[in-house]
């Protein structure tokens, strides 16, 4: 577990260098998609009986908590393993090799939600305001640890940056756009609502559009989420053992 | 103590290391030498528990790595070809991070790392971010890393490859004292004045085997202490007297010299039997 804690004491030293760039970073593209498709596209559009700015900024906060810290912790885990070649530092020295893995994605589970407040400040100027309770930061943070290790199990993968570019464009944008993050699911074809379904992000975006509008709660999707991160996680510890062959 | 007994790596149909059997006395600075693809990497990867072996065993202070990984890890220190600092983070967290991933205490580190700043003379550099350093205090902040926990082996994969003459000099300078305390120090080096100078025994390798292990001045009289070298060849001879009658035959210019453990290194990576 001290390994795990010494992880995140990395990255929070990290973060501290980079407080200002991380923030910055985090918060353009979510600006830019409430201004396009919030006040540009949905000014006077309602979905599922809600203000457009409102339904879609609770998708805003999944997919920037997804793309936050799956970046966070494909990057740093990507260039250490193939750039920098330090990781190789990492299962050199005497720790237990799964806290190695699960540091990792604590920190971009961290991460994750320190952008989903961010999007939460953010909305404020756009006239979207929500109280944040327990359910909210709960599901922000397994959406978190969710894509922070997908993106340890891709970076341990990968033979090439480009590989990661790759998977990105595959797995991650196609994700950002079509979990219901921007629209209701209900109007796409049966079919590609049922491939939808199956991808983690859908559930992460109900569950916070539920939480923050008072929709119904489903358990089913929290437990989906679970389900997910276990995988990602158990792949994650797997990869790692296996870089040690 | 480091003990190899039948060590064998395969990749495929390639054996990196064969059946490779060796002992370093403790308080040794140990010398590995050998052409690209001896073996050589994949030995001391075997040695520091980062890949496994097929066969055979090591032992590092009576633990054997298959079993004690991590209490192997606790005793040795790898400084690696290379450059694998946090490139983020400033000497002093580079070093706290050591310290802290090799168990000791956030206290402790600190401690440590002040002492090893002292010692590595970088104190002007200590809140810089590493990716500003040089290459030589790079290479210094790396060994410094290495020993943040007190290692009692020491590993060293080609420590000052792309280091100046003189940063060169005040590693080696500092290798030696670390050296005369007590560590143990297991070197690569494809520099053969680095090995000549801080190593006390040498082995050579080549296509996985150890082919001679010796003094640096044991292996120069295996080969002769003096070279005669021209154009066309060059030889070596145990008396200055058979190696000046030899010149004398010769019809192109020459030079009668010293050996060198460079002339040990070609001759061994061309075949020759010392």
């Amino acid at each position: 577990m001290s390994e795990a804690m010494t992880i995140l004491w990395r990255e929070w030293v990290f973060f501290r260098h980079r407080f200002f760039k991380i923030t910055t970073a985090q918060i353009v593209t979510p600006i830019l998609y409430l201004i396009a498709f919030g006040w540009g596209v949905g000014e006077n559009l309602q979905m599922d009986g809600n203000q457009y700015m409102s339904y879609i900024l609770p998708g805003v906060v999944s997919l920037t908590s997804m793309r936050s810290a799956f970046g966070a912790i494909s990057m740093r885990v990507s260039v250490t393993r193939l750039h920098e070649r330090s990781f190789e530092s990492y299962l050199a020295a005497p720790i237990k090799i799964h806290w190695l893995a699960i540091g990792h994605i604590l920190a971009g589970a961290l991460r994750g939600l320190y952008s989903s407040v961010l999007i939460l400040l953010v909305g404020i100027p756009f006239g979207v305001i929500y109280p944040v309770d327990l359910p909210f930061i709960i599901v922000c943070f397994v959406n978190g640890f969710m894509f922070a290790a997908l993106g340890f199990f891709a970076a341990m993968m990968i033979d090439t940056h480009y590989d990661m570019n790759r998977f990105t464009s595959f797995v991650i944008t196609p994700m950002a756009f079509l979990c219901g993050t921007f629209f209701s699911l209900k109007k796409l074809p049966w079919v590609m609502r049922q491939i939808i379904e199956l991808l983690p992000l859908t559930h992460s975006t109900r569950l916070l559009r539920a939480i923050v509008l008072g929709g119904r709660i489903e358990m089913f999707s929290f437990l989906v989420m679970l389900a997910y991160a276990t995988i990602f996680t158990l792949l994650s510890i797997r990869a790692c053992y296996e870089e040690v062959v | 103590m480091i003990q190899i007994e039948t060590l064998t790596k395969q990749y495929g149909e390639i054996t990196a290391v064969n059946n490779l059997s060796l002992s370093i006395d403790a308080g040794r600075f140990f010398g590995l030498l050998g052409p690209n693809g001896a073996g050589k990497t994949t030995l001391i990867r075997m040695m520091v528990g980062l890949i496994g072996s097929d066969e055979g065993e090591v032992h590092i202070d009576g633990h054997l790595i298959h079993r004690d990984a991590n209490a192997i890890k606790k005793r040795i220190g790898i400084v690696s070809q290379h450059m694998n600092l946090d490139k983020e983070l400033s000497v002093f967290e580079n070093m706290e991070f050591s310290g802290r991933m090799y168990g000791l205490s956030g206290k402790e580190s600190r401690a440590r790392a002040e002492e090893m700043i002292e010692f590595f003379g970088l104190q002007k550099h200590r809140a810089k971010i590493c990716k500003k350093l040089s290459g030589g205090m790079k290479r210094k902040l790396m060994i410094a890393k290495a020993l943040m926990h007190q290692p009692t082996v020491l590993f060293l994969d080609e420590p000052t490859v792309g280091v100046d003459a003189v940063a060169r000099r005040d590693i080696w300078r500092l290798l030696k004292e670390i050296n005369s305390s007590g560590t143990t120090i297991l070197l690569t080096t494809h520099y053969m004045e680095e090995a000549h100078t801080l190593c006390d025994e040498i082995a050579l390798m080549n296509t996985g085997k150890i082919l001679q292990k010796d003094t640096p001045e044991g292996l120069i009289s295996r080969l002769g202490q003096t070279a005669v070298e021209s154009d066309s060849a060059t030889k070596y001879f145990a008396e200055m007297s058979g190696a000046k009658q030899y010149a004398a035959t010769l019809e192109e210019l020459y030079t009668i010299r010293k050996t060198t453990l460079e002339d040990v290194f070609i001759s061994m990576s061309e075949g020759a039997t010392l």
